[in-house]
């Protein structure tokens, strides 16, 4: 497994670059929904995780994996459905925008 | 090999389309009218990227996996569903858990890999379980002070910055050894424990009113540690996710210590708590004009237009539907209703429009600082409700306030300014309010809750049915 440094160091920048952009335009409005969205999204960690304990390498692998997939599951099923709660209650007083 | 290369290229597809599914998700977040796409979108990309990385050809055991995963998901589900005054306190959870799991993911990758790492990789890994082990300890510490099962009041001690800079120091100082001698794995623990105290005493300083930069900085981290983890993995989609978790709360963390008017470093290092302990000084407190239930209710139904100024204390009391009572009243009677939101309002970024959805107040009410400010001086009444610094016109006036230049919400300029407020001693950040002194200020002392009904009950009760 080769690491290609560059390459990577080109899709951080990218994404750190369009990650600006789309949220910078976020109403000030949802920035609650905001964080918690994004920490479900940012515990599509629980891939690594996933390897690490399905391939059972070392016990230690599999244990601290075990672990790591439960921590991000739970920010991934808790993250979501606290977003949707929030996303669920924000109505617009007219009867349509 | 060969056989598989089909899967293979399988998953990266599934990691593709989650990417773009991802960035649409956080796009579809711009605006309420499309947000509720954006999780949808959201779900579908972790579901597609969790579903291709199971057909990954090196798993043998999909037992360790699925234990993972239910009781992730029997954790997860009654995270999702606290109160939502709850929320700063389970959003700092979450950092937690999102930190620790990429420590594990690290720890892990260290001690199957060692002594064969490449100086770049054990960098980058370094940077992954350094930012993932005080993320972990400080969300925690945050959450804590949060649920108020720790002391929320900062904690400062002398050569305080000086004592965290060196943990870093010596944290980094480890991980450079390491890059050049993977093979001293015995230093590794060190590597962790550290940046564990670290994480600790880090938010000991930090007081409840500098939560929402806080919670948006480990924000930051925990997506830059979830980055640095897609370098070690070589994982795009992990970098990608990573980089937009770290710029989201990055931008975040801007606009929070931009409405404080501080930077980044003097939230984490400043000890808010001193300046202010040094600014509270003995000065005799001026006279101030009180107001009871029936007389608030009458200036309030005489206004044409009202500015409610939302801040933690009523989050405190539970007081949101109370306040939508109260909106509901006064706009049956023909009053004109706003909400003046402060950024800092509350604990987290946001916090007070969500607990002003839940109360069901239509959010093109929730009018940001800029906004409500040019209307404030043709407002009748400005109400402010568990607010305090947030309106502190010393921040416009007195230099020598501890929050001078940060911009607050200029109630003082409307014509009438009401106050719901415990009593007069000085509120979480023990900062004198020169607010309550005016003489069009009208102090209403007592519980939120129990005050705003008050009124309601006042204005539904006093003169015939809505008028």
């Amino acid at each position: 497994m080769k690491l290609d440094l560059l390459t990577g160091l080109y899709v951080f920048m990218l994404a750190a670059f369009i990650g600006f952009e789309v949220i910078r335009r976020v109403s000030p409005l949802l920035h609650t929904p905001l964080m918690s969205l994004t920490n479900a999204l940012d515990a599509i960690a629980v891939v690594g995780a996933i390897i690490l304990a399905g391939e059972h390498k070392s016990n230690l692998a599999a244990i601290l994996g075990t672990i790591a997939i439960v921590a991000a599951t739970s920010n991934v099923v808790g993250g979501f459905i606290i977003t949707d709660r929030m996303l669920k209650m924000f109505k617009s007083s007219g009867p349509k925008k | 090999m060969n056989n598989f290369l089909g899967t293979d290229t399988l998953i990266e597809v599934t990691y593709l389309i989650a990417t773009l599914l991802f960035i649409l998700s956080l796009k579809w977040l711009s605006s309420p009218a499309t947000a509720r796409r954006g999780v949808f979108a959201g779900e579908a990309g972790m579901a597609l990227a969790v579903a291709g990385t199971l057909l990954h050809r090196g798993i043998v055991d999909y037992k360790l996996i699925a234990i993972g995963l239910v009781v992730g998901t029997i954790i997860g589900i009654p995270l999702g569903k606290v109160q939502m005054t709850a929320v700063p306190q389970r959003t700092a959870l979450s950092h937690a858990f999102g930190a620790l799991c990429v420590t594990l993911v690290g720890t892990a990758e260290f001690y199957l890999r060692a002594p064969h790492i490449a100086p770049f990789m054990m960098a980058v890994l370094a940077m992954e379980v350094i930012l993932g082990s005080f993320t972990f300890t400080g969300s925690l510490m945050a959450a804590g002070k949060l649920q108020e099962v720790l002391p929320q009041r900062p904690v400062t001690y002398k050569g305080q910055n000086f004592v965290n800079l060196a943990m870093l120091g010596l944290a980094v100082a480890i991980a450079a050894i390491l890059v050049i001698h993977p093979e001293q794995t015995r230093l590794f623990p060190a590597m962790i424990i550290i940046p564990l105290i670290f994480g600790v005493m880090l938010v000991i300083p930090i007081g409840g009113a500098d939560m929402p930069t806080v919670i948006s900085l480990l924000n930051s981290y925990a997506g830059l540690s979830a980055a640095a983890m897609g370098f070690v993995l070589n994982s795009k989609l992990l970098i990608i996710a990573g980089a937009l978790d770290g710029s989201s709360g990055f931008i975040l963390s801007l606009i929070m210590s931009k409405a404080m008017n501080r930077s980044f470093t003097n939230v984490l290092f400043g000890g808010f708590g001193q300046i202010q302990a040094a600014a509270k000084g003995a000065i005799e407190a001026p006279p101030v004009r009180s107001a009871t239930p029936e007389e608030a209710a009458g200036i309030l139904a005489a206004a044409n237009k009202v500015v409610i100024v939302p801040g933690y204390g009523m989050a405190v009391a539970q007081a949101q539907h109370k306040v939508r009572e109260l909106y509901d009243s006064l706009t049956k009677r023909g009053v004109d209703v706003t909400f003046g939101i402060h950024p800092v309002a509350g604990r987290m970024p946001g916090h007070m429009n969500v607990l002003l959805a839940e109360a069901d107040i239509p959010y093109d009410k929730l009018l940001e600082m800029d906004q409500i400010n040019g209307d404030l001086p043709q407002t009748d009444v400005a109400l402010v409700i568990g607010a305090n610094d947030v309106t502190n016109p010393a921040a416009r006036t007195d230099p020598s306030s501890p929050i001078y230049g940060m911009p607050i919400l200029d109630v003082d300029k409307a014509r009438t300014v009401m106050v719901i407020k415990r009593s007069m001693a000085a509120g979480f950040a023990g900062i004198d309010n020169p607010l309550y002194y005016l003489d069009r200020t009208l102090m209403l002392f007592g519980d939120a809750k129990a005050f705003v009904s008050n009124i309601v009950r006042e204005l539904t009760g006093g003169s015939g049915h809505g008028g």
